[in-house]
């Protein structure tokens, strides 16, 4: 096993996504991610590989459109604004079915908005960003472990199902240095065949491409990617429950909310209230059955977030409006205290079993 | 559960980040549960710059420390914003050549070190932070004394060897520091 050091989050991506192979990475500067770009910078020349300061964010994630049509492992990195700028290259390459990582460090908004962490990209993340009929892979991780662990997943996932894939991190998470070990990952293998490689005059050429004239074969198109977004999301959904065993009241949260509520349920369990978490890492697919399952047994939930209430609303479709949930939310780049979080788990537990 | 959450506040460029950095590592080299959190942004870049450490027997949750059990403020902003988040019972080291205040708070133990006026005399202007770290070490007993050399060594690289004494000569001053 390898040794424990001490990492930032942002260089704790840099190097999982280069122990996942990937050795092609394209970006812009932008805090408060800004150490992927420059881990990746000091690292890529000295193991063969290729870091490109490209000159905008749009141009960096076309880069990436090049790379993984090649069948290469391909990653980007930006907060907020510089992942609107990449949107309509996403967009490309959910059409054109390839599988790449996409970083976003958080950050608040709209707009140019600020520095601070924020989970506000929430929608865009999960509802694709650009424009058309797809999803991301999504994941949040909540750990610099995480941060490690779910890199190397999202490749293979990505590339188990031809699409692109998202880590949604934000400003604290990338900044924040945890005890770390980056051990040796798994690099699965799926079928490439369909990978820009030169035919050598042996095959028929293949084809990426995203465009269409005839309605009812890009209408197949959608829906042949809509079969494996159906099989995503039967099999791909993660999360982690937190003293759920004999909950009453349930937290939903992910990334750094859920460090933050985890402080909350300690302090309620000390007043009595039996409260627990459920922790999406998982963002798309959502975690839809284990939240609706858990409606049988909890009174209420409190969706803690850094944003307005994005995941709420998920977290109402999950557990078809069964239940009252409330929120503890701060927005901006603000993070909600434990002590916010622990008044609304206080809350809910005054107004659960009120059906 | 044991949890110590430390909070370092001050000016950018006085060495925030650092001495939490130094905290942090003994927590990895103790095998604790450890986080390090800085503010980032302009703060590094000459305002007020700020550092959460938290150490823990179990997985800490928050990384964000709200109400520290130890507050190191290295100005007069920092002991203003600060010195009333400190938990009850808790302790604040004040860099006494910088804040001229002394701490209101009557239910914490307080300590006045004149770091940067020591650090000065000592011909080690930058490292007040390290003897601020030192004083911490003494009072608090945070970090195994052991480690010190071994941390030293390990974060401040091969290329400015020479620091890597004044650092530990800088702690030493700190931990022999009596108010």
């Amino acid at each position: 096993m390898a040794d424990k050091v001490l990492m930032k989050g942002n260089e704790a991506i840099a190097e999982a996504a280069i122990k996942a192979g990937c050795m092609y990475y394209f970006g812009y500067p932008i805090t408060p991610q800004t150490e992927v770009a420059a881990y990746m910078a000091k690292r890529m020349p000295k193991i063969g590989g290729t870091f490109l300061q490209a000159e905008s964010e749009i141009a960096a994630i076309n880069m990436c459109i090049g790379v993984a049509s090649t069948g290469k492992r391909v990653m980007t990195s930006s907060s907020s604004p510089g992942i609107s700028l990449k949107a309509e290259g996403i967009s490309y390459m959910a059409g054109c079915d390839l599988p790449a990582l996409i970083v976003n460090v958080q950050r608040g908004g709209p707009g140019l908005g600020g520095i601070q962490p924020s989970q506000s990209d929430y929608y865009q993340a999960t509802r694709g960003g650009g424009h058309g009929d797809y999803h991301l892979f999504v994941v949040a991780p909540a750990s610099v472990q995480e941060m490690v662990s779910l890199t190397a997943h999202a490749f293979n996932v990505a590339e188990k199902y031809r699409v692109p894939a998202m880590l949604l991190a934000d400003g604290t998470l990338g900044q924040m240095m945890e005890p770390v070990v980056i051990d040796e990952v798994e690099i699965e293998e799926h079928d490439k065949s369909w990978a820009l490689t030169g035919t050598k005059c042996e095959r028929e050429h293949n084809v990426i491409n995203s465009l269409s004239m005839l309605p009812e074969e890009l209408e197949q198109w959608n829906i042949d990617r809509y079969e494996r977004y159906a099989k995503m999301e039967k099999e791909e959904p993660m999360w982690e429950e937190y003293m759920m065993e004999d909950a009453d009241i349930c937290v939903v949260a992910f990334g750094i909310a859920s460090r933050v509520s985890r402080n909350a349920i300690k302090a309620a369990r000390e007043k009595g209230v039996k409260v627990g978490m459920i922790r999406p890492i998982t963002l798309w697919p959502f975690p839809k059955e284990v939240l609706l399952a858990s409606t049988d047994k909890v009174k209420a939930y409190v969706t803690v977030e850094l944003n307005m209430g994005q995941m709420a609303e998920d977290v109402e479709l999950a557990t078809h409006c069964r239940r009252p949930i409330l929120k503890a939310n701060r927005a901006g780049g603000c993070i909600p205290s434990p002590e916010q979080v622990l008044a609304q788990i206080e809350a809910a537990n005054e107004l659960g079993g009120e059906q | 559960m044991a949890q110590t959450q430390m909070l370092f506040a001050g000016f950018g460029g006085q060495g925030i980040l650092f001495s939490g950095k130094f905290l942090a590592y003994d927590g990895l080299f103790s095998d604790k549960q450890v986080s390090w959190l800085p503010s980032y942004g302009p703060e590094m870049r000459g305002g007020t710059a700020s550092c959460s450490v938290v150490f823990s027997d179990e997985i800490i949750g928050s990384p964000i420390v709200s109400a520290p059990d130890i507050l190191v403020a290295m100005n007069l902003p920092s002991l203003d914003k600060y010195e009333e988040s400190v938990v009850p019972g808790g302790k604040i080291f004040v860099d006494s050549s910088l804040v001229e205040r002394k701490v209101s708070r009557t239910d914490v133990t307080t300590y006045y070190i004149p770091a940067t006026k020591i650090a000065a005399e000592q011909e080690m202007p930058t490292l007040a932070n390290m003897i601020l770290v030192g004083k911490l070490i003494r009072e608090t007993g945070i970090i195994g004394e052991e480690n010190i050399e071994k941390i030293i060594d390990k974060i401040v690289s091969a290329r400015h060897a020479a620091l890597k004494d004044l650092n530990k000569k800088a702690i030493a001053v700190g931990l022999a520091y009596k108010d």
